[in-house]
C-alpha cells in the first residue's frame, strides 16, 4: 500500500447511498466506504450484487437516492467537475465508437474530460498498451481483447486520480491481463488509485491492497487482502473409491473426512494456505486402511458459498 | 466553461459527417433539384407570380427552410441517439461537463451542419432561377435560429427515442406535415380563410414567412410576430432540455 494513505483525504469516502430504482429494485443499501488514496481496492461479489451500481454513482451514471459521495473531498454532485475529471472509468461492456480510429478516439476523451491536446500522452499509453501500432485502425476492425485495451487507454487519456476498472479481466487473454496489470502496477507506483470490480477471487488475491466483499447491495466487510484471503482459503478434496465403503473407518472420522451417500466418495475439508493440509497423512491412512483410489480431486468453495458463509458469520 | 469538451465533441461530430459528407450533401441537393422540376418548372410555369414574384423564386425560401428542419431534426436527434444505442454516451455521462456544455457541443454541430446544407441548396436553386436577397442579415438570423431551434427539438427527440422507428416518427409523422402545410410551396394568403386561421398555430408558418421575408419582402405574418414566434420555439425547446438534464430522464438511471 501506498505510504500517502495515511496522511492525505480518502480517494472516495462514501456515507449512508442508497440507490433505489425506478422500478423499485433496491439495488444499495446504506453504502458506508472509504477507499484510501494510492490504494488498489477490489470490490468482490457476485453477479447481481450492486458492482456496477456502485461505481455509476461515484462516476455520475447512476443517480443517487439519498447519502453522499465525496472524491478527493468534492461532492460528486455539487462538485462534480472536480471530481469527475479525477476519475477514469473503463466500463464492463465494449462499447465503442466503431468508425473512429484508435488514436482519434483516445485523443477524443482527452478533449472531454477538460485536457489539452497532448499528443506525447496518448502516444506513451498506446505504447504502454501495445496498441501503437493500430493507431490508425478503425475501432470496428479490432478484437475483443484490442477493444479492452482501447477502453483502458482511453480511462487513462487524462491521466486520472482514480481508476476504475469494472470486470477488467471478463473475456481477456492472458496476454492482455499481463499487460494490465503492468499498467496498474505502474498507475499505483504513480500515486493513482485504482478500484477493480471482479467476481474472481484469485484477480482481487492477485491485485488488491484491500478487499471489499458486496452482496444485495449490502457492504459485507471491507478487510485487508492477506486477511481475507485466509478466510476465503478452505478448499474441499473429494476422493472417489474403486470400491464401495459400507461405513467410514475411525482411523478417517477422526481426521475430519466425510463418506458420502452410496459410500463411493469421501470428502475433506482444509485449509489451502495453512502450512500443514493433512492431506499426505489422509493418503497414507488410506493406503493403510487398503482403499483403493479411482480419482482425485479439489474444488474451492463459490464465491456464493463464501458469501453464504460470511452472512452467516455476520448474523 | 470546458471548452475543451465542448470542442471535443464539437470536432467528433463534424467528422463523423465529414465521412459521409457525399450522401450527406448529395440527397438533400437532388431532392431539392427534383422540387424544382416538379413545382418550379412542370407546376410553376402555370402559375404566374405570387405577390409579385415569380413562382420558381417563391419556393426557394420555403424549400430551404424544409431542409433546414429536416436536416437539424435528423442531425441532432441521430448524434445524441446514436451513442445511447451503442452504449458510448457513458462517456459523455461520465465526463466532467455541464449539461449546457453538452447541449452547446451537440446542438452547434448539428446547426452548423444544416447551416452549411441549406447554403448549398440556395446555391443549387441559384442555378434554375434568379433568387434576390433583399435583407441578408435577417436571412442568416432566421436561418441560425430556426437551425438551432430544430436542432434542439432533434436533441430532445434523440433522447426520447429508444429505438430507430421513433427516432424517425416525430419527423415523418408531425414535422414534414407542417413543413408542408407551412406555405412551404404557397402562401397561406391563398388558402381559404378558415384554413389561414388554423395555419396561424402551425409553428413552421412563422419560419417560412419570416424567412421569404428576407428574400422578397413579402410575407404572411408580420415579420417581428415571425422572430418572436421563433424565440418562443426555441425557449419551449430550451425549456424541454432542461428538464430532461435536471431529471436525468432517460439518461440517468
Amino acid at each position: 500500500m501506498n505510504m500517502q494513505s495515511t496522511t492525505t483525504a480518502p480517494a472516495v469516502s462514501i456515507s449512508q447511498l442508497n440507490k433505489t430504482y425506478d422500478g423499485g429494485f433496491v439495488a444499495l443499501k446504506s453504502i458506508d466506504l472509504e477507499i484510501r488514496t494510492g490504494e488498489i481496492f477490489a470490490l468482490l461479489g457476485p453477479n447481481g450484487a450492486g458492482k456496477t451500481t456502485l461505481i455509476g454513482t461515484i462516476c455520475g451514471l447512476v443517480r443517487p437516492t439519498s447519502g453522499q459521495i465525496l472524491v478527493g473531498g468534492h461532492d460528486v454532485v455539487t462538485d462534480f467537475r472536480k471530481t469527475r475529471a479525477m476519475i477514469g472509468l473503463v466500463p464492463q461492456e465494449l462499447t465503442t465508437d466503431r468508425f473512429e480510429t484508435v488514436q482519434a478516439t483516445v485523443a477524443f476523451t482527452r478533449g472531454l474530460f477538460g485536457k489539452p491536446r497532448n499528443d506525447a500522452h496518448i502516444e506513451k499509453i498506446l505504447k504502454d498498451l501495445s496498441l501503437w501500432d493500430k493507431r490508425n485502425d478503425k475501432l470496428i476492425t479490432l478484437s475483443g481483447g484490442m477493444k479492452r485495451r482501447v477502453l483502458i487507454a482511453k480511462a487513462l487519456s487524462h491521466e486520472p486520480k482514480i481508476l476504475f476498472l469494472d470486470e477488467p479481466t471478463a473475456g481477456v487473454d492472458v496476454e492482455l491481463r499481463r499487460d494490465m496489470w503492468n499498467v496498474v502496477r505502474d498507475l499505483q507506483a504513480t500515486g493513482v488509485t485504482v478500484i477493480l470490480t471482479t467476481h474472481y477471487i484469485e484477480e482481487a488475491e492477485e491485485m488488491a491492497d484491500r478487499v471489499g466483499v458486496i452482496s444485495n447491495g449490502e457492504i459485507i466487510l471491507v478487510e485487508e487482502k492477506t486477511e481475507l484471503m485466509r478466510k476465503l482459503g478452505k478448499k474441499d478434496l473429494s476422493i472417489l473409491l474403486q470400491e464401495k465403503l459400507p461405513a467410514l473407518p475411525d482411523t478417517l472420522a477422526r481426521m475430519g473426512l466425510k463418506l458420502r451417500e452410496g459410500g463411493e466418495e469421501l470428502t475433506y475439508r482444509y485449509d489451502s494456505k495453512s502450512e500443514r493440509t493433512g492431506i499426505a497423512t489422509i493418503m497414507s491412512a488410506l493406503s493403510e486402511e487398503g482403499l483403493r483410489i479411482k480419482d482425485i480431486s479439489t474444488h474451492q468453495s463459490s464465491l456464493e458459498e463464501i458469501f453464504i458463509g460470511l452472512l452467516r458469520d455476520r448474523t | 466553461m470546458n471548452i475543451y469538451a465542448i470542442r471535443a465533441i464539437y470536432q467528433f461530430e463534424m467528422a463523423r459527417w465529414w465521412r459521409t459528407v457525399a450522401q450527406s450533401i448529395i440527397s438533400p441537393v437532388l431532392s431539392t433539384s427534383l422540387y424544382f422540376i416538379v413545382f418550379g418548372a412542370a407546376i410553376g410555369s402555370r402559375i404566374e407570380s405570387v405577390e409579385g414574384v415569380s413562382y420558381a423564386a417563391f419556393i426557394v425560401p420555403g424549400l430551404i427552410m424544409l431542409s433546414l428542419l429536416q436536416q437539424s431534426l435528423s442531425n441532432a436527434s441521430f448524434a445524441i441517439y446514436f451513442p445511447k444505442f451503442a452504449g458510448t454516451v457513458y462517456e459523455i455521462l461520465t465526463a466532467p461537463i455541464s449539461h449546457v456544455e453538452t447541449v452547446i457541443a451537440y446542438v452547434g454541430a448539428a446547426a452548423t451542419k444544416s447551416i452549411i446544407l441549406a447554403l448549398i441548396i440556395l446555391v443549387t436553386a441559384n442555378l434554375f432561377v434568379e433568387v434576390r436577397i433583399e435583407h441578408p442579415v435577417w436571412m442568416v438570423l432566421f436561418l441560425v435560429l430556426t437551425a438551432v431551434t430544430f436542432s434542439l427539438v432533434g436533441f430532445v427527440i434523440g433522447i426520447w427515442a429508444d429505438g430507430f422507428e421513433k427516432l424517425q416518427l416525430i419527423p415523418l409523422l408531425v414535422v414534414t406535415p407542417l413543413a408542408f402545410l407551412g406555405g412551404t410551396f404557397y402562401s397561406i394568403t391563398m388558402l381559404p380563410e378558415t384554413w389561414q386561421t388554423i395555419a396561424l398555430f402551425n409553428p413552421v408558418v412563422y419560419l417560412v414567412s419570416g424567412f421569404r421575408w428576407s428574400f422578397y419582402g413579402v410575407a404572411d405574418v408580420n415579420v417581428t410576430v415571425s422572430l418572436v414566434m421563433t424565440l418562443v420555439f426555441m425557449a419551449v425547446a430550451l425549456g424541454i432540455i432542461t428538464w430532461i438534464f435536471k431529471t436525468g430522464y432517460k439518461l440517468r438511471s
